[in-house]
């Protein structure tokens, strides 16, 4: 004899929120080893690449050693950038699951900030003598807008230009090419394309299937570059707005416009192809397959041995110079950075010893040891001023002195709409369905309701 | 649960004595027929209660969130928002466009491709000689037990440009292009439809193994060719299956996301942005969870106005 459905629906209807109950609430208390700091680390999705997994090994050993009876256990999480904040936010939601200390992109720690995922660490950080040492741009890179720092930066990272020596002297272009106006990017590219055929004169990320590379590789690298050098040109910090309507943004897709246009960068489908930053790296620029690419500073870190791609020779084979300003008009150069900073969750059960860790992490030593491994670029003075550092790898040096006309992103909590608003008015532009015109427009409208309508006109 | 049972329990038993009304009815029997009928649900509690807690209380959480503003990250509160994020949806170009890309999807490779192929390899197989059907069969079957990404990842290595079949094509001198980037869903439609057709063919194999060999003999003898048994006697016949069929590949292919993911991430441009990975965009991407979970609201709907469909095309002629 069947349980009829009709007796039972209240009861079901109770238990269905009951259950829903359980599912979604904070249980209280952390119920984490008070010896024990767990700490959370985005792992290479390539499993040749263990830079970082032998670097924390390393602290490990020597965390354990400096504090007897303390453990350190690592939860890393082996996913793709945008995979690895999503599983991270759902972490940082419960004390169940939040560990001790993770690692953070600038990108995303002001939202994590608002959310209330993140410690405060001023007095921790009042207390550490090292923090001295950091430069005034790293240390407000991980500034909520109360004006508490959440995080200590472990580097951060710059953009240039890279280009193709062998493919420059086939176009007749000099080898120590450095040009003053993206007239003269574009100039060269149309050199290139001329003169060697087969090779892919210029590389600019778009659209989005490459997703923040987009933005920041390409976008922001030309946009920062449009007006004087002071003002930031996507977010109005005075007016607390975002910047809607510029010149500059519409000069920005121009340029992009032109390139996919003028066929200098690769084909439309490859450069829509989600896959194109492994094969940049990977394939063309090592096989002189490309004569320019706009790119970040930690390239030559696919180049390394161990990594399973090695190319030593890239030295001798590429060349570097600086991202113009639109113009040629003071500074000069353009860079963006962005780089990692490590938190202590707001709901982390051992906070005191996961700043200990940080501590461990962050010795200079240490901190240069990082630094080169990963083809960092130094946030500690005393670091970036040692000639060991400076030495230990061919390129540091210029990336380290971009850091004197870089920008930092608006990370607020809004930038991700925002991001993928420019993503889809510089796809538009590169599969030529939209002219600039429309396409910014477009951006306008999108920015609107992506930020609240906080927009200004300019 | 106890204090309501008893209803339920005696219920039926009433109906059949009229001289018992449930307040003077004499305490014997009653409580007997309670304690079996309790003692018969217990064995299926335990089901009960892990499918409300894992699957109705998630469901339902969801609902919840869908009329709430709750982002992933950059938000200190959330708040109730009513119909806000509907109203969005409706409004929003992306959305629209998500769902008309999953109807061309569903329809291409579902109801067309993953359906017809699979019923005419079902009834190919049905004459074939046992080796072949062995080998055909363990083809099909093959492309189905694949995971889906790594089934992705070799379908992107067959479409993209310098792939499989651009590389056929140029040797038998015909124009080669991305497909992915020209017809990126007629791609990931051909993509569902090569790993899907196995379960079709596995449905149809066994309906079609029902159908008594006496009548289609007897047709045939009355002179009704290969076209006329089919339409008048086979397809008839498993009706049944073909809705159930219908039913289950519509409900699969709605959800297909590691498939389109891999292949072209939805692009270029949102052409093969179907509503799973509209919804993985906004909730995860731009971590609006509030408005993702409501897109995953409306699909629940999509997916349940095809249901409504078929089972009505099931209950016609019955």
């Amino acid at each position: 004899m069947p349980v009829r459905p009709t007796a039972s629906l209240p009861t079901l209807l109770a238990l269905t929120l009951a259950a829903a109950g359980t599912l979604t609430a904070c249980g209280g208390g952390s119920g984490s080893d008070p010896d024990t700091v767990k700490v959370s680390y985005k792992q290479s999705m390539d499993n040749s690449i263990k830079v970082m997994d032998t670097y924390l090994a390393d602290i490990k050993k020597q965390f354990e050693k400096a504090n007897p009876g303390k453990k350190v256990e690592f939860v890393p999480i082996k996913a793709p950038d945008s995979e690895y904040y999503t599983k991270l936010q759902q972490m940082l939601r419960s004390p169940k699951t939040a560990p001790d200390l993770v690692y953070e992109d600038t990108f995303l720690i002001n939202s994590d900030i608002t959310s209330g995922y993140l410690k405060p660490l001023d007095s921790y950080l009042a207390k550490w003598q090292d923090w001295n040492q950091f430069i005034d741009t790293a240390q407000a890179a991980a500034e909520g807008e109360d004006g508490k720092t959440y995080g200590v930066p472990d580097g951060t990272d710059t953009r240039g230009l890279w280009f193709s020596k062998d493919v420059f002297k086939k176009a007749g272009l000099p080898a120590d090419w450095q040009p003053k106006t993206w007239n003269d990017v574009l100039e060269a590219a149309r050199t290139v394309k001329e003169k060697v055929p087969g090779v892919i004169p210029l590389n600019v990320y778009t659209g989005k299937p490459v997703g923040e590379a987009a933005t920041m590789q390409t976008f922001e690298m030309l946009l920062y570059g449009t007006n004087d050098g002071t003002a930031d040109p996507l977010y109005d910090k005075s007016a607390k707005k975002w910047v809607a309507g510029s010149k500059g943004f519409k000069d920005s897709l121009s340029f992009v416009e032109t390139v996919y246009k003028e066929k200098l960068g690769p084909e439309v489908s490859d450069a829509l192809d989600p896959n194109v930053g492994t094969r940049i790296r990977g394939e063309w620029l090592p096989k002189g397959k490309l004569g320019i690419a706009l790119d970040g500073s930690w390239l030559p870190q696919d180049w390394l041995p161990g990594s399973g791609h090695e190319w030593p020779e890239w030295s001798e084979e590429l060349g570097l110079a600086a991202m113009p300003t639109q113009n040629g008009q003071a500074p000069g150069k353009v860079s963006m950075s962005g780089g990692w900073t490590w938190s202590i969750p707001a709901k982390a059960g051992n906070p005191d010893l996961a700043f200990e860790f940080i501590k461990t992490m962050q010795t200079k030593a240490n901190a240069q040891k990082w630094y080169i491994a990963n083809s960092g670029i130094a946030v500690r003075k005393d670091v970036a001023d040692d000639p060991s550092y400076t030495d230990a790898q061919p390129g540091i040096k210029f990336f380290t002195d971009l850091v004197a006309s870089t920008h930092y992103r608006p990370a607020f909590p809004a930038y991700p709409k925002v991001s993928t608003a420019v993503q889809e008015a510089m796809e538009g532009v590169t599969t030529g369905d939209m002219s600039v015109e429309d396409a910014a427009k477009g951006y306008d409208e999108e920015l609107k309701s992506a930020t609240d309508d906080q927009v200004i006109q300019k | 649960m106890t204090a309501e049972a008893p209803h339920a329990a005696t219920g039926p038993t009433t109906g059949k004595s009229p001289s018992g009304p449930p307040a003077s009815r004499p305490p014997g029997p009653p409580p007997a027929l309670l304690h079996r009928s309790l003692a018969r649900a217990l064995p299926v509690s335990p089901a009960v209660v892990l499918l409300l807690l894992f699957l109705a209380g998630p469901i339902a959480y969801c609902a919840f969130i869908a009329f709430t503003d709750l982002q992933l990250t950059g938000q200190a509160e959330e708040s109730f928002v009513g119909f806000d994020n509907f109203r969005t949806a409706f409004g929003d170009e992306a959305f629209l466009n998500a769902v008309w890309m999953t109807l061309v999807f569903t329809v291409i490779s579902a109801l067309i491709g993953q359906n017809t192929l699979g019923l005419a390899l079902a009834a190919l197989m049905q004459r074939a000689s046992k080796p072949v059907r062995t080998l055909v069969g363990g083809i099909v079957v093959t492309a189905w037990v694949l995971p889906e990404v790594v089934a992705g990842f070799l379908l992107y290595a067959f479409f993209r440009r310098e792939g499989t079949l651009n590389a056929i094509l140029e040797w038998l001198r015909l124009p080669t292009q991305n497909w992915l980037f020209t017809l990126p869903i007629l791609a990931v439609s051909f993509a569902n439809v090569w790993r899907g057709t196995a379960f079709s063919m596995l449905v149809y194999s066994a309906a079609l193994n029902e159908i008594p060999k006496e009548i289609t003999e007897a047709a045939q003898v009355d002179g009704a060719g290969g076209w006329r048994r089919m339409w008048h006697i086979t397809l008839p016949m498993i009706r049944r299956s073909i809705g159930t069929n219908l039913m289950l590949i519509t409900l699969q292919t709605l959800s297909v996301f590691g498939l389109i993911w891999v292949m072209t991430r939805g692009g270029p441009g949102g052409k093969s942005q179907t509503l799973p990975l509209f919804m993985y965009e906004e909730a995860f991407q731009k971590s609006m969870i509030g408005y993702g979970t409501a897109v995953a609201l409306l699909l629940l709907v999509v997916g349940s106005l095809f249901s409504v469909v078929y089972l009505r095309l099931l209950r016609t002629e019955v």
